[in-house]
């Protein structure tokens, strides 16, 4: 029986594979949960601006007035919908949200422009979202500035410095490239953690692990028997989620890409970790997927960085966010993805994330070992 | 039993679990082919002495054989040595008949054409040939059961522990389950079983009452009565249950 070992191994591997693939449920989470949420993501939850549909309250009506509103319009950025003409439609028109802007032009636009050398123009902008508000307001003082120069006033209001901001990297200021990362980081982590740590849970909630416990099998064996499947699923979403990012949304892959598959690889042992972690305090699925769900996937969304950026978080949840996985998993795949930098740059994040895989299974080994004693 | 060869043997065998005693003091012998019943109430500590001598737990003292291998030392060997099966009967609802017998043959090391020929012998000693391919969750209560306990026969071990074995089971399933209990053990195998059926503790060679950790009694069902000078096993179980400091 010298060649057993692999045969335990691959009978293991069968069996996991088989629950995996009878039930539809487990089977829509794996592969329908990734592709879902990428596009969710990409599309849904965005923060750049697209089409904000503004209000115009011109109370010149003058040709320069309606030159400027067409330029806006015509920026892709905005819609001028809706035509005000009083004061008093301002408010009502942004409570009903009908419109996120509105644009004020002064009477005799086009005279004061020329003669007195300035015209005010009133921004008024729903500021209940305050990060669409004042990114509206920006893209319309941007819009503004540069037909004031095309037609002869150097700035509406003059500014003694002239400040031009450069965005490195992601000159469009690409929303997808900072959620593609992220989404990646969450679907890896729910989908191998939680996976997981329900699958051995069951195994616990059913008995069957008192029979594999009993049986020759060393409990290493058992774990890595149970888990290798889901390497391997992890590891395919992660190439899926990277080709959707790459046709659909245009990502670039400017680094290594034997470098990113390498990152993660590790990220997905890591995840597994969590996730062994997890099954050895939870005695049935439901508490494995309640853990899962609240210690994995609430830390993942808000503190990893994914969407709000831990340079504007209080300096407590900074050093939260240290110990938080797929930090390191996203810093590490942007540097690579967008910034196309090698080795050099993403060994600590690598590093980092090898240390969280010893310090997770040592400890997932020690609960084990209390609880058999 | 003419030959008397010990298979297990428990002399003082103690487990702690900081300050609760678990297991105190206990002592047995079991011989080859008998059918050993172990009985107790609820917390007794018949499951810790089951999982000490099936290899799960390592004891806190005393000197423990099984299948003439170290409790201590050589856990693995007593695992590969013995079958086990408990109250939940432990198959994969969502795998076939055949699936889990032989993924269980094969963490028992089994494989190739001795993996295939045990299958086949299985299902045709089970009569389930024609449901081979039936997923275990379509299967009745007493089928599971039954098979349940041939995969934790598959590797043909020498000793087979079997913890509350009869557990939710109407009683002509479990009368067809003893059988099969008794064919196994007139073969050779040792039957080590624990229950709180009063009526199953009849069919065992011998049987032991545990009581708070420790052993109040081990006999012959038939010598025990004698003793106790009670009619059934029922009577005798609660005269030394009505010791517990937790009844």
């Amino acid at each position: 029986m010298n060649n057993s070992k692999p045969n335990k191994f691959w009978g293991f591997a069968l069996k996991e594979f088989r629950h995996i693939f009878r039930d539809k449920r487990t089977l829509l989470i794996i592969f329908g949960m990734p592709i879902a949420q990428l596009l969710i993501f990409g599309y849904v939850v965005t923060n750049e601006i697209k089409d904000a549909n503004i209000a115009i309250y011109d109370k010149s009506g003058d040709y320069l007035s309606q030159k400027l509103t067409s330029k806006l319009a015509s920026s892709g950025y905005f819609i001028p919908t809706t035509f005000l003409h009083s004061e008093n439609e301002i408010e009502p028109a942004l409570r009903s949200g009908k419109a996120k802007m509105v644009i004020v032009y002064e009477p005799d636009f086009a005279k004061k422009f020329f003669k007195e050398g300035s015209a005010a123009i009133q921004i008024i902008t729903d500021a209940s979202e305050p990060n669409t508000a004042s990114l509206l307001a920006n893209y319309a003082w941007a819009i503004i500035n540069s037909f004031a120069t095309e037609n002869g006033i150097k700035e509406f209001a003059a500014a003694p410095i002239d400040i031009r901001v450069r965005m490195l990297y992601n000159p469009e200021l690409k929303a997808v490239f900072m959620f593609v990362p992220g989404t990646m980081a969450l679907i890896l982590m729910l989908l191998t953690a939680m996976m997981t740590a329900i699958s051995i849970a069951r195994e616990k909630e059913l008995g069957t692990m008192e029979v594999l416990l009993v049986s020759p099998l060393k409990p290493s064996h058992i774990v890595i028997g149970k888990v290798l499947p889901y390497v391997g699923l992890a590891f395919t979403n992660s190439i899926v989620i990277l080709l959707l990012g790459f046709t659909v949304f245009g990502l670039p892959i400017k680094g290594s890409l034997a470098l990113l598959l390498l990152v993660c690889f590790i990220f997905i042992l890591l995840a597994l970790s969590l996730g062994i972690l997890i099954s050895t305090i939870s005695k049935t699925q439901q508490v494995a997927m309640f853990i899962s769900m609240i210690g994995l996937m609430l830390p993942t969304i808000l503190l990893s960085g994914f969407i709000f950026p831990i340079e504007n978080m209080p300096v407590i949840l900074q050093w939260f966010s240290l110990i938080m996985p797929p930090r390191w998993f996203i810093s590490a795949i942007k540097t690579i993805m967008i910034k196309g930098e090698g080795i050099a740059y993403v060994w600590k994040e690598m590093l980092i994330m090898i240390g969280m895989i010893v310090f997770f299974l040592t400890l997932s080994i020690k609960k084990f070992k209390v609880r058999l004693s | 039993m003419e030959s008397k060869e010990i298979i297990i043997e428990v002399d003082n065998l103690v487990k702690k679990f900081g300050q609760f005693v678990a297991n105190d003091n206990l002592t047995f012998k079991v011989y080859k082919g008998e059918i050993f019943g172990f009985l107790g109430a609820n917390g007794a500590g018949k499951t810790t002495a089951i999982r000490i001598m099936s290899g799960l737990l390592e004891p806190t003292s005393g000197k423990i054989n099984v299948a003439g291998f170290n409790a201590y030392t050589q856990r693995d060997l007593i695992k590969a040595n013995i079958g086990y099966m408990s109250q939940k009967f432990s198959l994969y609802d969502d795998l076939t008949v055949k699936e889990n017998i032989r993924f269980f043959g094969g963490i028992y090391g089994l494989y190739g054409k001795v993996l295939k020929a045990r299958i086949d012998e299985l299902l045709s000693d089970l009569k389930m040939t024609e449901f081979k391919n039936d997923l275990i969750s379509s299967l009745p209560l007493g089928w599971k059961q039954r098979l349940s306990f041939s995969v934790a026969m598959i590797h043909k071990p020498v000793i087979i522990f079997l913890d509350e074995p009869t557990g939710g089971v109407d009683p002509i399933t479990r009368r067809s389950f003893w059988e099969m209990i008794h064919q196994v053990a007139s073969q050779g195998t040792t039957v080590f079983v624990t229950t709180h059926y009063m009526d199953e503790a009849e069919y065992c060679d011998r049987v032991t009452i545990m009581v708070d950790g420790r052993i109040e009694a081990l006999d012959s069902p038939a010598n025990l009565k004698k003793t106790f000078n009670a009619s059934s096993m029922d009577e005798v179980f609660v005269m030394l249950a009505r010791k517990a400091k937790s009844a």
